[in-house]
């Protein structure tokens, strides 16, 4: 038996907001039967204000894919679009107390399917809305994009495919998208460790600054005919010069803004100092 | 304390007052070690000789072929390393898709060890094809396991005639006879089973029982290496108590086979007549195949298992689902997996396991509960009755894989 909270279990037994709104002015679907849950969301939305006036859910899942979705159209009611798309799964878990950890996926349904709705209504009034870059399917079982995955990734810290197929259900079917779902975890992890740069030595630090200069920062340069080369390192300040194109392009400064400090300070930590000499 | 409606005997039964009653002297009175030398001990070994008899009486065996075991699981361990251990030179296991776990994730770990293990497919019906069973067999093969009947369904599988193919070329064959015991009649003295694996708190005697049938003369490699306890064939000081409990649900099940197959089966066909007349959009599992008479497998189409229970578990009603949520796992059971039971309907199936406790009253009561509950969850469902599937092509086109 799962260990459910008392809220979460009085939000199953007596769902608020169930049905579907006639008429709605945004729709958001998700889910599906094979995949073993889905949710309908309905909206009804202030056109001047764009706030959520009314909102109603349909749920086919377990107990907690139907209280997620209940508390979902409890907490986006009366905020605007801009407010409830800043909901995140783990505020829908919170908000019912914590789920446990393989039922957070249905926090994220929840969350899908507002996002869902959120682009239907825009998509609707003709606004054209980035799209996101990751919509690769990366579990064709559960059909879960590459973006879902980051998205809990990052909102939720998960470190393993294990914890990845708990909050997406990427995984969890066939499992042939493991080592995948592996890779995207360890890419997006390789960016994001702290390295303490400080307390390295003179050699440690010259390797470390040579392997992103060389893996990630000059291939990018070099499509322009530039090139960037380590001057010396003192302490947390890496002096770097800008060669080739590089030297005398006049948006140089920016590309060094944008690319240089940018990448060094993501691979090694936000405490260093990159400058040009 | 609220009501309970006790609809899940495949998962475990109730001790029956009288096991429990036998048992109790065991404890602070008769408490000897059946192997000590002293009067004391001895007087404890003639009820370790007196439950095996009675097991032997309804499993129509010798009670020489009774060794006791912690439980089904340890039987089922002990039959297929038994079987690998005396047939070394053999790497080929034959089984079924819709075995227990006990069995099922064995072989699977197994195969990570060198064995070559064989899964012999279901029909949507649930049952196995022997034909299948002929096709699979080689000389490699070192044993057979196909269990007696399915806990999830309760078909019942045609384990006498796999025995007989088995005989006839030469391999051993074991039965998980886990559910099957005690709810059909047995007689294993007029078959070609090798091994059969039993479970006590399927019959009514406590968890942590179980026992072994190994048929006289096929040879035995115990998996519990120790004393010389069960005749060598499986270490460990006897569980008298608990055995001595086991006689007794032996000689109880024994008793009760007929009203089982009469009286239990008749309230099992009046649940599954009135769920028909009640609720629409169900379908029984197996029901074209035979089956325990006691258990029902019942898929309701456009909701989900597990808040079917939890909702039927509000109302003190005990039942159990294949639901992929109830476990944590994201796909419906292996078994319905295996029988292609189509999605609309798997993830809402729910196991009704009745036993000569339940009474017709409990059935109506269920019934009438159930059908608010279905009714009350197809009101929250996008999909129910006739609506369209929004999502069923996007992911229909993605075959789950196995």
């Amino acid at each position: 038996m799962w260990n459910y909270t008392e809220k979460m279990m009085e939000y199953f037994k007596n769902p608020k907001n169930v049905g579907e709104i006639e008429n709605p002015d945004a729709v958001g679907e998700v889910g599906s039967i094979v995949c073993g849950d889905a949710l309908k969301l309905t909206l009804r939305i202030d056109e001047k204000t764009h706030k959520i006036i009314d909102a109603k859910f349909k749920t086919f899942g377990c107990a907690s894919a139907i209280a997620s979705s209940s508390v979902l159209t409890e907490m986006i009611k009366g905020k605007t679009l801009e407010e409830a798309s800043k909901i995140t799964n783990q505020d829908i878990a919170d908000y019912l107390g914590g789920l446990p950890e393989q039922k957070m996926h249905c926090s994220v349904m929840g969350m899908e399917a507002l996002e869902a709705a959120i682009e239907n209504y825009y998509t609707k009034k003709g606004v054209k809305r980035i799209i996101g870059e990751q919509e690769r399917v990366v579990c064709k079982c559960f059909n879960v994009t590459e973006k879902t995955i980051l998205k809990a990734i990052e909102l939720n810290n998960l470190k393993t495919v294990d914890e990845v197929t708990h909050f997406t259900k990427a995984g969890g079917g066939c499992g042939g998208c493991k080592g995948e779902i592996e890779k995207i975890i360890k890419d997006f992890w390789a960016g994001k460790e702290k390295i303490d740069f400080n307390s390295m030595t003179v050699v440690e630090k010259i390797k470390i600054v040579e392997r992103i200069l060389n893996e990630d920062i000059n291939p990018k340069l070099k499509a322009d005919g530039g090139f960037l080369e380590l001057v010396d390192i003192e302490g947390n300040k890496i002096k770097v010069k800008f060669l080739g194109a590089c030297s005398t392009c006049p948006s140089a400064g920016l590309t060094f803004k944008d690319v240089v400090q940018k990448d060094l300070k993501n691979k090694i930590n936000g405490e260093i100092e990159v400058v040009l000499v | 304390m609220q009501r309970i409606v006790y609809f899940d005997n495949n998962a475990t039964t109730k001790v029956d007052e009288e096991v429990k009653k036998e048992m109790e002297i065991f404890f602070t009175e008769l408490y000897a070690n059946p192997s000590s030398m002293h009067y004391f001990g001895g007087q404890v070994q003639k009820y370790l000789d007196l439950s095996r008899q009675k097991i032997s009486e309804l499993l129509g065996c010798l009670p020489e072929e009774i060794i006791f075991t912690s439980c089904g699981t340890e039987s089922d361990s002990s039959a297929i390393y038994s079987a690998l251990k005396t047939n070394p030179d053999k790497r080929h296991i034959i089984t079924t898709a819709v075995e227990h776990p006990a069995v099922l994730n064995l072989c699977k770990h197994l195969e990570t060890q060198g064995f070559r293990v064989t899964y012999l497919k279901v029909d949507e019906n649930g049952m196995i094809d022997l034909k299948d069973l002929e096709n699979a067999l080689t000389r490699d093969t070192a044993v057979v396991s196909i269990m007696w009947a399915n806990n999830e369904t309760g078909v019942i599988y045609p384990v006498e005639k796999a025995a007989e193919i088995c005989k006839k070329r030469g391999v051993l064959f074991h039965t998980d006879a886990v559910q099957a015991v005690g709810k059909i009649p047995i007689n294993l003295s007029k078959t070609d089973i090798d091994m059969l694996s039993i479970s006590g708190h399927k019959i009514h005697a406590p968890k942590g029982i179980g026992v072994l049938y190994v048929r006289k003369g096929v040879k035995f490699s115990p998996f519990l290496i120790g004393g010389h306890q069960e005749r060598g064939r499986r270490a460990g000081t006897e569980n008298v108590p608990y055995i001595a409990g086991l006689g007794k649900a032996a000689e109880l099940a024994l008793k009760n086979m007929e009203k089982e197959n009469t009286y239990v089966k008749n309230l099992r066909d009046m649940l599954e007549k009135k769920i028909s007349e009640n609720i629409p959009n169900i379908k029984i599992n197996g029901l074209n195949s035979p089956r325990l008479p006691n258990t029902s497998s019942v898929s309701f189409g456009y909701v989900e298992g597990e808040s079917i229970l939890l909702l039927l578990s509000e109302k003190g009603i005990c039942a159990s689902t294949g639901s992929a949520c109830s476990s944590g796992s994201l796909e419906p059971s292996h078994v319905l997996m295996a029988m292609n039971i189509p999605f609309t309907y798997a993830h809402g199936t729910v196991r009704f396991s009745l036993s000569v406790y339940n009474t017709e009253e409990e059935v109506d009561y269920v019934v009438r509960e159930l059908a608010d509950v279905i009714k009350k969850l197809r009101e929250i469902s996008p999909f129910a009755d006739g609506k369209p599937l929004f999502g069923l092509d996007v992911c229909e086109t993605h075959k789950h894989h196995h």
